[in-house]
C-alpha cells in the first residue's frame, strides 16, 4: 500500500518540483536583467568606473575593455555568462571580486533574519492562539492592538527606541557593536515586530476559521484533551496560512535588514547594499541583488515542500 | 451594504473616527505648514543648539518640541516634514494606483497572454525584497522628490493589478455586463460605466493602506539617507539626524519618530474601518507594504 502511494506520489512530486525550478529560473533572470537595464538605461556605467578626474583617452580605454561600447543585448549576454560563474566583477572601492564580499556578509544577516523570527514566532503564536480562543475578551483588545501597533511601528524608530531604553538608560547591551547573543537580541527585535506583528494576527484568523470545525468536536468527543485538540488538530490545520505567512516573513527580514543593519551598524548584506548604493559602486550592488534574490528563490522552494509535507491536497494539485 | 449604512459604520468605529481626526490634522500641516510652524524649520540658531523640550532659548522663544543640533526648532520640522510625507505618499500611491489598475483591468479583461505576462510580472514583483529594489533605482537615479515617488509608485503597482485583475474577472461575468456587451457598448465604455465602480471599493481599501506603506519607505528611505535632500525637512531625515546622538539627546528623534508613528497608525485605523464598510472580502489581506 505505502509502495503504491509512492509509485503515485513521486512523479507529481517531481512534475511539480520542476515546475517551481522552471519558475525560480524564469525569475532571477528577470531579476538579473532589471538590474541590468536599471543600471545601464540610466547612462554610460563607465563614468562611474573612472572617476571626474580621468582622461577623455581612458575614458575611452576603460568603455572598450570593459565592453561598455558593445550593444547592450550582447552586454547583457556576457553579464549572464559570467553572473552563472558566479563573477559579478570587482568591487570599484573595495577592488576585489564583488561575491566573495558579499558572501562574508551573508551569514550575519541570515542570522540576524532567523533570531528576529524565532523571536517572532515565539511571541506570534501563543498571541494569535490565546486571542482566537478568547475572542473578543480583554487579552484579544491587548494582543491586536499590540500586533496593530507593531504593524505600524517605523522599524528605525524602534530601533532607536530600544536602543534608548535597553543601552543608554538601563545598560544591558552595547549600544553599537558588541559581539553575542547580547549584540544580537535589539536588532532582531527590531526587525522580528512587525513579522511578530503580521504573524500573530494570520494566527489568530486562521485558528478563527478551524475552531469550529467538525472534527475538533469528534477529536473532542474521543476523550483527547483541551490542548492537544488545539495544538494537534486544530494548529495543525490552520498551519497553511501560518507557514505562508512566516516563509514570506523570512523573506521579507532578509530583504528588509537592510534599515535595521544601518540602525545598529550591524555588519551584514543590508549594510553592504546601502554603502554601494552611497559608493556607486555598482558591481557590489548587483552581486548584493542576486545573492539576495537567489537566497529568497531557494526559500520559496523549501516553503513549498514544506506545504507538501503539511498539506496532502497540495501534492496531488 | 447600502450606503448610508456603510457611511455610519466607518464613522461610528471609533479607531476609524481617532484615525480621521489625526489624518486631518497631518493634512492641515501638509497644506499649511507656514500658518502652523512657529519658526522657519531651516533657520538654525547656533547659540540655541540642543535646547530641551519646554525650555526657552537664549532668545527666549519656547521650543516646545526642543531644538537640534543646529539650533533648528524640532517643532517646525516635525509639521513641515508632513507635507514631504503627505506630498509622497499620496503622489505614490496615485501613480501605483494608475498603474496597477490598468495593468489589472487588462489583465481581467483580455486574458490571455497579456493576463499571463503582467500576472507573471507582479509575481516578479512580489519575489523581490522592496527595499532593496528601492534603494538599488535611487542608488542609480539618485535621491530626489521625485525618483523617489517613482520609485515608490513604479514598487507597488502590482498589489493593485492584483486586486483589480481579481475583481474584474469576477464582475466580467456578471449578466449585466453581459447586457451592456450585448447592446454593443464598447470595451472602454464598459470598462468606466460598469467595471470600475464595482472595484473601486477594494481599490479605496488598498489605496488607503498604500499611502501609510508609501509614507514608511519614503521615511525609510531618507534615513538612510537616499530620500529627500536634506535641505528639505523629512521625519525620516530627522530621525537619520537625531540617531547621532541618541545616547545624549533622545528628543531628536522622539518627535519624528512619534509623527510617522502616529500618521500610519491613524492611516491603518481608516484602512480597518473602510475595508470593513466597503469590502468584508477584502478582510483576510494584507495591509501596508513596508519593510
Amino acid at each position: 500500500m505505502e509502495r503504491d502511494r509512492l509509485v503515485l506520489y513521486v512523479p507529481l512530486v517531481i512534475a511539480y518540483l520542476s515546475r517551481r525550478l522552471a519558475w525560480a529560473l524564469v525569475l532571477l533572470f528577470g531579476i538579473t536583467l532589471a538590474v541590468f537595464l536599471v543600471v545601464h538605461l540610466s547612462g554610460d556605467p563607465t563614468a562611474l568606473y573612472v572617476g571626474p578626474e580621468g582622461t577623455r583617452q581612458d575614458y575611452e580605454m576603460v568603455r572598450t575593455a570593459l565592453g561598455f561600447d558593445r550593444p547592450l543585448p550582447e552586454q547583457y549576454g556576457r553579464f549572464l555568462l559570467r553572473a552563472v560563474q558566479g563573477d559579478f566583477g570587482r568591487s570599484l572601492r573595495h577592488q576585489q571580486p564583488t561575491l566573495p564580499l558579499v558572501l562574508t556578509r551573508f551569514p550575519a544577516t541570515l542570522k540576524l533574519a532567523v533570531v528576529a523570527m524565532a523571536l517572532a514566532v515565539a511571541l506570534a503564536l501563543p498571541l494569535g492562539i490565546l486571542s482566537a480562543l478568547r475572542r473578543n475578551s480583554v487579552l484579544d483588545t491587548f494582543a491586536m492592538t499590540l500586533a496593530l501597533s507593531g504593524q505600524c511601528m517605523p522599524t528605525f524608530w524602534l530601533g532607536i527606541l530600544l536602543i534608548l531604553v535597553f543601552a543608554v538608560q538601563l545598560r544591558w547591551v552595547p549600544v553599537y557593536g558588541g559581539e553575542g547573543l547580547a549584540a544580537l537580541v535589539l536588532p532582531a527585535l527590531t526587525l522580528g515586530v512587525w513579522a511578530m506583528a503580521r504573524t500573530a494576527r494570520i494566527t489568530r484568523s486562521s485558528m478563527l476559521e478551524v475552531l469550529h470545525q467538525d472534527f475538533l468536536r469528534t477529536a473532542r468527543a474521543k476523550g483527547i484533551s483541551e490542548w492537544g485538540v488545539i495544538l494537534r488538530h486544530a494548529l495543525r490545520n490552520g498551519a497553511i496560512p501560518i507557514v505562508t505567512a512566516i516563509g514570506l516573513e523570512l523573506g521579507n527580514l532578509l530583504g528588509g535588514a537592510v534599515i535595521t543593519e544601518a540602525v545598529f551598524a550591524y555588519p551584514g548584506v543590508g549594510r553592504l547594499a546601502v554603502e554601494a548604493v552611497v559608493n556607486k559602486d555598482v558591481p557590489l550592488l548587483q552581486a548584493v541583488v542576486f545573492t539576495v534574490a537567489a537566497s529568497l528563490i531557494l526559500l520559496n522552494a523549501a516553503i513549498d515542500l514544506l506545504y507538501m509535507a503539511l498539506d496532502p491536497r497540495v501534492r496531488l494539485a | 451594504m447600502p450606503s448610508g449604512r456603510r457611511t455610519r459604520a466607518l464613522i461610528g468605529s471609533p479607531g476609524a473616527g481617532l484615525g480621521l481626526a489625526a489624518v486631518a490634522l497631518v493634512t492641515l500641516c501638509a497644506l499649511l505648514p507656514g500658518r502652523l510652524a512657529p519658526t522657519d524649520p531651516n533657520e538654525q540658531r547656533l547659540l540655541a543648539r540642543f535646547t530641551p523640550p519646554t525650555a526657552r532659548t537664549p532668545d527666549g522663544d519656547l521650543a516646545l518640541l526642543g531644538t537640534d543640533q543646529l539650533g533648528r526648532d524640532i517643532l517646525s520640522r516635525v509639521i513641515h516634514g508632513a507635507r514631504t510625507s503627505v506630498l509622497i505618499g499620496m503622489s505614490a500611491v496615485l501613480l501605483a494606483g494608475s498603474v496597477g489598475t490598468s495593468l489589472g483591468l487588462t489583465a481581467g479583461i483580455r486574458g490571455g497572454v497579456a493576463d499571463h505576462l503582467i500576472m507573471r510580472l507582479a509575481d516578479m514583483q512580489f519575489a523581490f525584497p522592496f527595499i532593496l529594489l528601492a534603494i538599488t533605482i535611487i542608488g542609480v537615479l539618485g535621491p530626489s522628490v521625485r525618483n523617489i515617488i517613482l520609485v515608490v509608485g513604479l514598487s507597488s503597482w502590482a498589489t493593485y493589478a492584483r486586486v483589480v485583475r481579481a475583481e474584474t474577472l469576477a464582475v466580467r461575468e456578471r449578466a449585466y455586463v453581459d447586457a451592456a456587451r450585448s447592446l454593443g457598448l464598447s470595451v472602454p465604455r464598459i470598462v468606466w460605466r460598469h467595471i470600475l465602480p464595482n472595484v473601486s471599493a477594494s481599490l479605496i481599501v488598498v489605496a488607503t493602506f498604500g499611502v501609510a506603506g508609501a509614507i514608511l519607505t519614503e521615511a525609510g528611505l531618507s534615513f538612510l539617507g537616499l530620500g529627500v535632500p536634506l535641505s528639505i525637512p523629512s521625519w525620516g531625515g530627522m530621525l537619520a539626524e537625531g540617531r547621532q546622538f541618541v545616547d545624549t539627546r533622545y528628543w531628536l528623534a522622539l518627535s519624528p519618530g512619534a509623527a510617522l508613528f502616529a500618521t500610519v497608525m491613524a492611516i491603518n485605523l481608516i484602512g480597518d474601518a473602510l475595508r470593513d464598510a466597503l469590502d468584508p472580502y477584502l478582510q483576510t489581506r494584507g495591509t501596508v507594504d513596508r519593510f
